[in-house]
């Protein structure tokens, strides 16, 4: 490097090299360092993840104690484990679902509607964004105990879709806005009723946003842990295991369903990208 | 296209198209109103034009026609059925919508069957080939609308109106997005398709040429109001507004007092500046007081020198040429003649180009019989354009 770095301050006397090369090198060498850099500092924490998933473990899962294919082969060995998983699949299904639903029809009718507080929906729909998660699940509980709701599923996916539908919102508003209003004019002007209209024009344009919020919504729920703490009581989701089991000792099964979780997320994105390929392929070939 | 099988859906009328009535409509948006009383009667099977500049309240009146607006007041019928208060879809009208509106998602043929599923029409693959063979673009069947050029994207639109045999083809601007050439070779086009198909078309647009190329009946609106209606041709040599005469087409235009009801049997003596002016009274709005006396540029010729005017033709003058610019067909002069301003003056180059040169005093002599008289109380420069205000 220093002798890069010196042939830049200093160019040969003779300047029989050309002037413009010891520079590139610099910058040929610096960018996929720091790209390496960068990326080693985010997937660090995966790898880990993933590397102890493998891991023979005793007692806790921090030393490496050999390489063993037991974890995979039964993630429901350790007790709870596969429990609170399904708790959060359910709850995460559930809360994507009602908030999808909900949080399409407000971007919608915000979108394309003029009505009496718009403007303070628009505004108000920010707020459980902005919020700190601990003082909304505070909250949240305080409100649950004062109305004696048992805490629970209801409960934790009540809180979920509360938070989900800002980001589902967020995310359709900004497909809705796209969306050429001449389009469903047209649809009516072709004799499709309203309903008709929503479902053959609408609906298809604003897909690529809905999917978009929904698979949003699922991984904040998913993840959510300081919010699904205060509320869920006794219930018990996969973030909140493994938040408990800490202090114990996380079993490996729960890096096997992390790391699980993982690739299945890195394998939707890799489909989408190589449908789109595909599919821009075809319409090129045409 | 139009034997092609009686239509089975109630909403298609077949090959002449309906008539449509509108009878004092008025829409108001809030305290601004954009169509003003307005009664129209379109005849079937013609091909009538709205002619404004933006904001006149032709697209109202087209999107009221549509359906996709409802009137403050009044009604609309088309083949003699009331459908005041009749949503979009229930209307025997298609649209060719300005941004043309095409479904980015479905194909060329879905986006042509889009109504014809809607009404379960029958033979739909037969009826949407014959539409895209009208448009001459069957093979693009199987692409997406983005794939398509602006011109193909304009005819795609027409045959998804067109494939469901409307009562009503109404046009929103739908060549503005088109550019020069394209847009004379489209104009043409939707003019052999509607002989073709005999469909009723409404046509909104603010090009006045657009209109005059290929409408039967021009209906010049201005601030929410039809102001003249009739053929190209009535509207261009008679206009009866100062609106009219400068909109459509240039005009000049000059402020005088009619001082003689019959100087000569059936014409009006008008003082012009000290210069007295002869107007046919059948072409003049009114017969008395302040009038503004025009005559299109083309049936001006400039007198040279001591030229003698002929027999039949007011005579304005002397002035000045101010300009002189060579358009190869014609060669167009300005005038000054002092105390009256500017006159514009076409001559065809039928014997070679300008003969006229810029400083040169002349005279300005033009047939009686094509003199009109407008009301003088309006402003001369109605309907002109504005440099500020084009788009």
């Amino acid at each position: 490097m220093t002798a890069v770095l010196d042939r830049v301050a200093s160019p040969t006397p003779q300047g029989t090299a050309a002037p413009r090369r010891p520079r590139r090198r610099i910058g040929d060498m610096l960018v996929p360092t720091f790209a390496a850099l960068a990326f080693a500092y985010l997937l660090v924490p995966v790898a880990y993840t993933v590397a102890f998933s493998f891991n023979d473990a005793g007692k806790t899962n921090l030393v490496w104690r050999g390489f063993t294919l037991d974890n995979w082969r039964n993630p429901c060995a350790a007790p709870q484990v596969c429990e609170a998983f399904a708790n959060s699949l359910q709850v995460g299904f559930v809360s994507t679902i009602v908030a999808t639903v909900l949080g399409t029809l407000i971007a919608i009718a915000l979108v394309r509607f003029r009505f009496r507080g718009r403007s303070a929906t628009n505004l108000l729909i920010f707020l459980p964004m902005s919020t700190p998660e601990v003082v909304l699940g505070a909250a949240l509980l305080a409100q649950f105990l004062a109305l004696r709701v048992p805490l629970g599923f209801g409960t934790v996916v009540a809180a979920h879709v509360m938070f989900c539908i800002s980001f589902v919102v967020v995310t359709v508003k900004a497909r809705v806005s796209s969306l050429d209003p001449a389009l469903e004019e047209a649809a009516a002007d072709l004799y499709a009723s309203p309903l008709q209209a929503f479902w053959r024009v609408t609906f298809p344009l604003l897909l690529p946003g809905i999917a978009a919020a929904a698979l949003l919504a699922f991984s904040l729920s998913f993840d959510d842990f300081i919010v699904t703490n205060f509320t869920s009581g006794a219930y018990t989701t996969f973030p909140k295991f493994v938040y408990v089991s800490a202090t114990r000792g996380i079993p490996p099964q729960a890096n096997v369903i992390s790391s699980f979780m993982f690739v299945l997320a890195l394998a939707i994105v890799v489909l989408v990208q190589v449908l789109g390929y595909a599919r821009s392929k075809r319409l090129r070939a045409r | 296209m139009t034997s092609t099988g009686a239509a089975p859906e109630a909403q298609a009328t077949g090959a002449g198209g309906a008539a449509l009535v509108i009878e004092r409509v008025t829409k108001a948006f809030g305290s601004f109103v954009a169509v003003d009383d307005l009664t129209l009667t379109i005849q079937p099977g013609s091909f009538f034009a709205l002619l404004g500049p933006s904001g006149c309240g032709k697209t109202t009146t087209l999107r009221m026609i549509a359906g996709l607006e409802q009137p403050t007041s009044g009604t609309l019928s088309i083949g003699g059925k009331d459908v005041t208060g009749t949503r979009a879809h229930q209307r025997p009208v298609n649209t060719v919508f300005q941004s043309y509106a095409l479904f980015p998602h479905l194909t060329v043929g879905e986006n042509v069957a889009f109504g014809l599923r809607r009404t379960r029409a029958n033979d739909i693959a037969k009826r949407v080939a014959d539409g895209l063979d009208l448009v001459e673009l069957r093979h693009l069947a199987d692409r997406r609308p983005g794939q398509l050029s602006g011109g193909q994207q304009q005819r795609v639109a027409l045959a998804r109106a067109l494939v469901n045999r409307p009562a009503l083809l109404l046009l929103d601007e739908p060549l503005g997005a088109l550019d020069l050439k394209l847009r004379r070779q489209m104009q043409l086009e939707l003019k052999r398709i509607q002989t073709e198909v005999g469909l009723t078309f409404v046509h909104v647009t603010h090009d006045q040429e657009e209109a005059m190329t290929m409408a039967d009946t021009v209906a010049v609106m201005n601030r929410g109001r039809i102001e003249q209606m009739g053929s190209p041709a009535q509207l261009y040599e008679l206009p009866r507004t100062t609106f009219v005469a400068n909109f459509l087409g240039q005009s000049n235009l000059v402020a005088g007092t009619v001082v003689e009801r019959d100087e000569k049997p059936g014409l009006l003596g008008v003082d012009v500046g000290g210069t007295r002016i002869l107007v046919p009274q059948q072409r003049a709005v009114r017969t008395d007081g302040a009038v503004l006396v025009g005559a299109r540029p083309e049936k001006m010729r400039l007198l040279v020198g001591d030229q003698a005017p002929g027999e039949a033709e007011n005579v304005l003058g002397p002035g000045v040429v101010t300009d002189v610019s060579f358009m190869g067909v014609s060669t167009q002069y300005q005038v000054e003649i002092a105390g009256l301003g500017t006159f514009g003056v076409f001559a065809q180059n039928l014997l070679g180009g300008a003969t006229v040169t810029v400083g040169s005093p002349v005279r300005l002599a033009w047939a009686v019989d094509f003199t009109f008289g407008l009301d003088g109380a309006e402003a001369a420069d109605e309907g002109t354009f504005d440099l500020d205000d084009e788009l």
